[in-house]
């Protein structure tokens, strides 16, 4: 175990070093990102009003959409000088360099939240103070389980020429429970009564998707890799 | 269990990938001390034998044994005997030399990695540039450093995939000469190249491939471009007459 965990460390700091290097990563989810709020926006605010629960499902849209840029960016760094396959050669249990890149994308996605839930709040008027603990384990749950997923097929489909297409063919039927948790429970929290027996029940559904998906994706990690 | 790599038998190996086949039925044995060319046309299936000698691929026929070990059985402990360098550095070019070998080294969990980086910082001629980034170095001293990074861990079995591409004479003279000393420190080096004329002086063995399929072996002193363009003009010569018939 002790050596599982140091060698998803190492993986994480490293995608750290490199992507506070090149920001590159970061910056073009960040702008994705908030450009698909400010065009729902655009399209759903009236008179400084929203649809209700309209909020909560743009939330997860941009995070969902640039999660997606994420990861093909992410990999596609990796697949540039091949290095994930000198990753794959080491003497390091290769789940544990999946535990490190999954990591990484768990952080990165984290920022951009930091960044996004403020400005849906903003620009749709959203109660996002209301219960901010439960808000955050909803969205922490649910990009733990939009992560382990897209991070397993993202690695998987590194040498795929169509991997952009085919990563999101693959992603959003799988991560359809954890988007419809994450939607619904959020929407919950929103309404100006939050419904928090509601959200209760969506962020019991996330953590029990999250064990499922990150299981399952330690487990397949090595067979889906080896060519 | 320690794997000794005294010895790699390629045993009937084949790969396909669909219906193409990349690797047809190559056989041969190499032992330690010996440095084999493979060498072949573009779309020999090079690269795909050195993936699975690499344990990065598995054959869809066949097997590799490591000593007495199947490639079926090959784990952590087998990988870290090997050592790869790639076409493609595997280095990180947002990283500085001295980061990203400590950070393999550190994921090969080696003992003192900060003297091992050290001393392959120095190998490499670049103690001084230890702190730039991979990214503003020439191509002939990131190959320098990707050949440390692949010896870091003293690998047993060192594979590399045409090493000598983008190298001036004296990084092509520095990198025979490293693999030479590793020659002579009992490893087992097998590498894919073009390059005959480096390789002529270099290789102990040379196995020949053509299409994916082995069409030739010798002992690979003197001579070698000609035996070379000898053994794939009969190869191509025997495929043309099988397709008339």
């Amino acid at each position: 175990m002790g050596n599982f965990l140091r060698v998803a460390w190492l993986v994480f700091r490293k995608d750290t070093l490199v992507e506070m290097r090149s920001r590159e990563v970061l910056y073009t989810t960040l702008f994705f990102a908030v450009s698909v709020v400010l065009v729902f926006s655009f399209a759903f605010v009236k008179e400084g009003r929203a649809p209700d629960d309209v909020a909560a499902g743009i939330l997860w849209i941009a995070i969902s959409f640039s999660g997606t840029l994420a990861l093909g960016r992410t990999f596609e760094r990796e697949r540039y000088n091949d290095t994930l396959r000198a990753l794959m050669l080491a003497p390091a249990d290769r789940p544990a360099l999946y535990a490190g890149k999954f990591l990484g994308m768990v952080a990165l996605l984290a920022l951009v939240e930091l960044l996004l839930v403020p400005l849906v709040g903003f620009l749709f008027a959203a109660p996002i103070f209301s219960r901010p603990l439960l808000l955050a384990t909803l969205l922490g749950l649910g990009t733990l389980g939009f992560s382990a997923v897209g991070t397993l097929f993202a690695a998987m489909l590194v040498r795929v020429r169509s991997r952009d297409t085919l990563l999101a063919v693959l992603l959003y039927p799988i991560t359809v429970p954890v988007m419809i948790a994450g939607v619904r429970g959020t929407a919950a929290l929103f309404q100006p009564e939050p419904d928090l027996a509601m959200a209760q029940l969506w962020i019991a559904l996330l953590a029990f998707w999250d064990v499922v998906f990150v299981t399952l994706a330690l487990w397949t990690f090595e067979p889906l890799m080896t060519e | 269990m320690r794997v000794d790599f005294r010895r790699i038998a390629v045993v009937d190996v084949a790969r396909h990938f669909g219906r193409r086949k990349a690797l047809s039925h190559v056989s041969f044995t190499c032992e330690a001390g010996d440095i084999v060319g493979l060498l072949g046309p573009n779309g020999a299936g090079k690269s795909t034998l050195l993936s699975i000698l690499a344990t990065l691929m598995t054959p869809s026929v066949g097997r590799i044994e490591y000593g007495d070990r199947g490639l079926l059985t090959t784990g952590a402990d087998v990988r870290a005997r090997i050592g790869m360098l790639g076409h493609d550095l595997f280095l990180y070019p947002e990283l500085t030399a001295q980061e990203n070998l400590m950070f393999f080294a550190e994921l090969y969990g080696l003992p003192d990695a900060g003297r091992l980086v050290e001393l392959a910082l120095e190998r490499a001629g670049l103690t001084a540039r230890r702190h730039d980034a991979i990214s503003g170095f020439s191509r002939g001293m990131r190959q320098r450093v990707a050949l440390e990074r692949a010896l870091l861990h003293e690998p047993r079995l060192i594979l590399l995939d045409e090493p000598f591409t983008g190298l001036d004479q004296t990084a092509t003279a520095a990198l025979v000469s490293r693999l030479q000393e590793r020659r002579q420190a009992g490893c087992l080096v097998i590498l894919a190249t073009h390059d005959l004329d480096v390789a002529s002086g270099l290789l102990s063995r040379a196995v020949y491939l053509r299409n994916g399929r082995m069409v030739g072996a010798d002992d690979a002193i003197g001579g070698l471009r000609d035996r070379y363009r000898e053994v794939i003009a009969a190869a191509a010569a025997r495929e043309a007459a099988a397709a008339r018939h």
